[in-house]
């Protein structure tokens, strides 16, 4: 049932009203204007835009893919959990729409917001083409890459929303889903024991999204960020229905 | 057209609907009347298939709530008791979605919105329709509610409580829109408030304690209630002290209440069930030679069955808490 597209218009509506989302979104793009400038000294970060880097955006998407990690579960939080709260979830609930339908419209939603808040990084490709001669492609792949990690990681934030009333609690379980697979599972990759070692370097974000940000297309990545989505919005679609039998 | 058999609805020990079971025939307005926590938004929220039974069944146009709770969904248009609408939206653009939502036809999306604000009187002040639903007052909001309710044209209605936080202006409209739905609608209403569901509802029941306690139309039900009957009369006589001793001989007089009013006094005459004795006291005054100033029967009314069964009901709830304590 394609009133997920009707719903998804909605939500794209609120967003654009609500000043939550600008703010997010200022956040988001100003974080990411610190790191092209002035790196982040104290992890090490080198600032994207300074003579003698290489003139790509690879350190970016890497700094945006940490970015992420925070800025997600902020955008997705209230996905869910405002419905809950105000009680027009008693109104989708008896309306002829299934749960999956709800789903897919929120993600879609929520999606074609992040679209949007990613373009104007354009900006600093822009600006790295006048000094230098990024290769479109790998920026491209780049992009791409980001879309996907945003599609996984967005899921992650709308099946945490589904679970609670509270936005802050949704957002704060997300970022530690999150927070644990992109920065925990590093030192665990590092120092844990063998066969741990091996399965949490298979689940490291970081890892997939590295090939990414360099140009390259892996099918390993793909499919890894997709069925993260999909499970999670599948996971998410499961929450609602149990809402029914409650 | 909806049918109700032997629902029950346990909220964790809280047993908020007890067995119950009623049917409502097509084009007609039903009012579920009880007090506060009697189950009655309970069963509602069961009927639109936003909560599940424990036990029991309960069918819509043939279509059962659990198994086929999509066919229902699109057969009722529901008014929560909260009128849960999205703020941000104005209005115009929170009805389009509703009826893309409830599946109206594209091309009839606009004209459906247009019908709905027009019986609902959203077309009052010009710009009501491009306000920002946050922004309108309660009585506005509602009747959002309501247009959303009815927009996609479904044979049921169940509003709850369509007509709480409205002043008696507001109430009169709405319980006038009402009552024009009814002609080509079946409708659920649920209120506390005896007037207006005397008023619009051709069938009654009565919940109180999550279980039905009387059913029936309006005149039936002061009917039951009428039990009783009482005479109120003022008359003055040379002796004062002769009078309750005579009223009370009256047959079928079974209990006399007396006050002083100035050099009057002021009877309260209980009488038998159905007994209407006021041509008696007439005549025993007539006889007497007694001044009468005043003569009329108290009729039953629904507010005392209330009153009376929210007492039981509380009493019921008391000893239900007590035993699962």
């Amino acid at each position: 049932m394609r009133k997920a597209i009707v719903l998804a218009r909605r939500e794209l509506g609120g967003y654009f009203f609500s000043p939550m989302a600008y703010g997010i979104g200022a956040l988001f793009l100003a974080v990411s204007g610190g790191f092209f400038f002035f790196g982040f000294p104290l992890f090490n970060i080198d600032p994207v835009f300074q003579p003698g880097a290489e003139a790509s955006l690879r350190q970016l998407f890497m700094d945006l893919a940490y970015i992420m990690v925070f800025i997600a579960p902020l955008l997705t939080m209230r996905l869910m959990s405002e419905e809950y709260r105000s009680g027009t979830i008693e109104k989708l609930t008896t309306a002829p729409i299934s749960e999956a339908a709800v789903i897919a419209g929120k993600f879609i939603g929520v999606m074609v917001f992040y679209a949007i808040l990613l373009s104007p990084t354009l900006i600093f490709l822009a600006l790295v083409g006048v000094y230098g001669r990024p290769d479109a492609g790998v920026a491209a792949t780049g992009y791409l890459g980001m879309l996907l990690l945003g599609a996984a990681f967005l899921a992650v934030g709308i099946f945490t929303s589904t679970l609670t009333h509270y936005q802050i609690l949704a957002a704060v379980a997300a970022m530690a889903i999150l927070a644990f697979f992109s920065l925990l599972i590093q030192p665990i990759v590092a120092h844990a024991p063998e066969p741990i070692s091996r399965i949490a370097a298979r689940m490291n974000i970081m890892t997939y999204f590295k090939d990414f940000a360099r140009g390259m297309l892996d099918t390993r990545g793909l499919v890894y960020f997709l069925g993260a989505a999909a499970i999670f919005l599948f996971l998410s679609v499961k929450a609602l229905e149990s809402r029914r039998w409650r | 057209m909806i049918e109700v058999k032997h629902l029950t609805k346990w909220y964790g020990r809280v047993l908020a609907v007890d067995d119950i079971s009623f049917h409502v025939d097509k084009g007609v307005i039903v009012g579920f009347l009880g007090p506060n926590g009697a189950g009655k938004s309970t069963t509602l929220k069961i009927l639109t298939c936003y909560q599940p039974a424990t036990s029991g069944t309960a069918t819509v146009d043939g279509y059962d709530v659990l198994g086929e709770s999509m066919e229902v969904r699109r057969r009722v248009g529901y008014m929560p008791e909260s009128v849960p609408l999205y703020p941000e939206m104005r209005v115009r653009e929170l009805l389009m979605f509703v009826a893309a939502l409830r599946d109206v036809p594209r091309g009839d999306r606009k004209s459906a919105v247009a019908r709905a604000a027009e019986r609902c009187w959203l077309t009052q002040p010009d710009d009501v329709m491009r306000r920002r639903v946050g922004e309108l007052s309660r009585g506005y909001r509602q009747r959002v509610g309501l247009a959303e309710a009815m927009l996609h044209d479904p044979p049921v209605l169940v509003l709850d409580e369509p007509t709480i936080g409205l002043d008696p202006a507001q109430i009169r409209a709405v319980r006038d829109l009402i009552r024009e739905l009814g002609q080509d609608h079946t409708i659920i209403l649920s209120s506390h408030i005896l007037a207006e569901v005397e008023q619009t509802c051709k069938h009654l029941i009565i919940i109180a304690g999550g279980r039905i306690a009387a059913a029936g139309s309006p005149g039936e039900l002061r009917q039951r209630v009428l039990g009783p009957s009482r005479i109120i009369a003022e008359v003055k006589a040379d002796d004062a002290a002769t009078i309750v001793p005579a009223v009370n001989a009256l047959s079928g007089a079974r209990e006399v209440a007396s006050g002083r009013a100035g050099s009057w006094t002021r009877l309260t005459i209980q009488g038998d069930a159905g007994a209407d004795l006021r041509s008696e006291v007439f005549k025993l005054a007539r006889e007497k030679g007694w001044q009468m100033r005043e003569l009329r029967r108290e009729v039953g009314s629904l507010e005392d069955f209330f009153v009376q069964i929210t007492y039981e009901q509380n009493v019921r709830l008391g000893q239900r808490t007590a035993a699962t304590a």
